[in-house]
């Protein structure tokens, strides 16, 4: 593949808690291919600035139901979701 | 299979589940009640009337709720292997709730009581660490905040309340 093209792949991403309220319950995000997780929530991150006041807590992501590091890969079709500090109990 | 000496004497009660309906505290430690057991505990989180200095009427719960099930489960597992239990049942509730309501109740019984209250508490402890439920605060004057458990330090660092999870989510 030539290195000028770049495919995108289309990620659908939940979001909870104030994170829903700034952007809503469902998001969608178009990345790079073989994007991380810490690229995604810098997307979002910067899709809320233009939205918000002040700064939304710093979440967590999960994929596919599981908590996920910064460097973990994005696949399409992968179930994505942001987590704001948790207030289970 | 319903009679009463079968309840008593199964082997194992492990659930958990995530409601919207008003939870029985009692039924859950009868529950969990066994012959084997010589502890019972039951926890009871409900809403209180002020948090950090404000007047509170009443919370809003959601979840993430299939992975906020799955947490718990795995919750529930670890103390298994941690504290040998075999009786832990727990109920969360979602929703509007008023002041004095339960929002979650966590009944655990063992041969043992330490094991039983230390098992307890780690459920308790685990659960407003990791589990994908929120709660929107209503206050007096009218206005609506969310609040966290750990007071945003959740934040800094992923790994530590990711935990072993974080490792599972791997690709090449």
């Amino acid at each position: 593949m030539s290195p000028s093209v770049h495919v995108h792949v289309k990620h659908t991403v939940r979001l909870f808690a104030s994170w829903s309220d700034a952007l809503g319950p469902v998001a969608e995000v178009e990345l790079p291919e073989g994007a991380r997780v810490g690229d995604l929530l810098a997307a979002l991150t910067e899709r809320a600035k233009s939205k918000l006041i002040k700064p939304l807590p710093h979440p967590l992501v999960a994929v596919n139901q599981r908590y996920a590091r910064a460097d973990v890969v994005l696949a399409a079709g992968d179930e994505l979701a942001i987590i704001p500090p948790v207030a289970g109990g | 299979m319903n009679s009463p000496s079968f309840l008593l004497l199964r082997a194992a009660e492990v659930r958990a589940a995530i409601v919207e309906h008003p939870l029985d505290p009692s039924a859950l430690l009868a529950e969990v009640a066994d012959v084997g057991s010589g502890a019972s505990t039951l926890f009871v989180g409900t809403v209180r009337r002020s948090n950090q200095g404000r007047a509170v009427t009443g919370i809003d719960y959601s979840a993430y709720e299939p992975m906020a099930l799955k947490e718990l489960e795995t919750i529930i597992r670890e103390a298994a292997e941690q504290f040998g239990t075999t009786h832990v049942v727990v109920e969360h509730r979602l929703g509007t709730l008023g002041l004095g309501e339960a929002s979650i109740v966590i009944a655990v019984s063992h041969e043992r009581r330490a094991a039983a209250m230390d098992a307890q508490r780690f459920v308790i402890e685990e659960i407003k660490r990791r589990v994908p439920i929120w709660k929107r605060e209503h206050y007096v004057d009218g206005d609506r905040a969310w609040v966290d458990n750990l007071g945003g330090a959740i934040a800094a660092e992923p790994d530590a309340v990711a935990g072993d999870s974080a490792g599972d989510v791997t690709r090449d």
